[in-house]
């Protein structure tokens, strides 16, 4: 792994160590009794702070899980070069763009 | 007693590290790849509120089965133990921690499970 790769990788990671333990606390205080969308939306409409929470979160891991899913091809597999490179960068994207527009749907909706 | 007769050289606890090192690796790995394949339909289905909190509803509706209640089950475990287990990973690398690696990993593995059974005993 490169070193700019290798820093990405890991200055995500202390991003998303904060974010999951959040997103999990809110987990298990939220789905207490079950979890219906009128309860989802109701935490999330309008709510700039949670925007700009998940925002965040969903742009760290957007870069966090492919680097590690092409250490993992890369260690696993012979798959090598740019078609794994272009192939993670497409997977960064569609990670990014579908969470983003995700956590806008909740705040919008 | 001869030389030949000896115990291996390594203590036990010594000879068991790569074991559990191996294995927190592969969980970790596991578990990222688990999430990496989740996280697509997590936001499709967050982004269906699009169109409307009944549009929302109607597919959490769906989620209300055994089955898929078992993979969330399935999923905030992995989340929990891709956490635990990277924060392990970064404790080492950036602080060169020596680490007792099987009663580390154990740990990791029981927080990740006690995070699942709280989320099915929310109710989930």
């Amino acid at each position: 792994m490169s070193p700019m790769l290798y820093l990405a990788q890991r200055g995500t990671a202390v991003i998303l160590a904060v974010a999951v333990a959040v997103h999990l606390g809110t987990i298990l205080y939220a789905v207490r009794g079950g979890l219906t969308a009128g309860e989802i939306l109701g935490r999330t409409q309008g709510n700039g702070a949670f925007l700009a929470f998940y925002g965040i979160f969903v742009v760290a891991a957007a870069i966090h899980a492919p680097i590690g899913l092409r250490s993992i091809l890369r260690e696993w597999t012979p798959w090598r070069g740019r078609s794994l490179d272009g192939a993670m960068l497409a997977v960064s994207a569609l990670l990014a763009v579908l969470g983003l527009r995700a956590a806008l749907a909740v705040y919008l909706a | 007693m001869s030389a030949g007769t000896r115990a291996s050289p390594l203590p036990r606890r010594v000879a068991a590290r790569p074991h559990a090192g191996f294995a927190a690796a592969l969980l970790h790995r596991l578990s990222g790849i688990a999430l990496a394949l989740f996280l697509p339909m997590h936001f499709i289905a967050l982004g269906t509120a699009l169109q409307g909190a009944d549009r929302l509803e109607s597919f959490l509706g769906l989620t209300h089965n055994g089955f898929v209640r078992t993979a969330e089950w399935g999923l905030v475990s992995a989340l929990a133990l891709h956490m635990v287990l990277g924060l392990r990973v970064l404790a080492l690398e950036w602080f060169a921690t020596a680490e007792r690696t099987a009663l580390i990993v154990s740990t990791c593995v029981a927080t990740a499970l006690a995070v699942g059974l709280l989320f099915l005993l929310g109710g989930a």
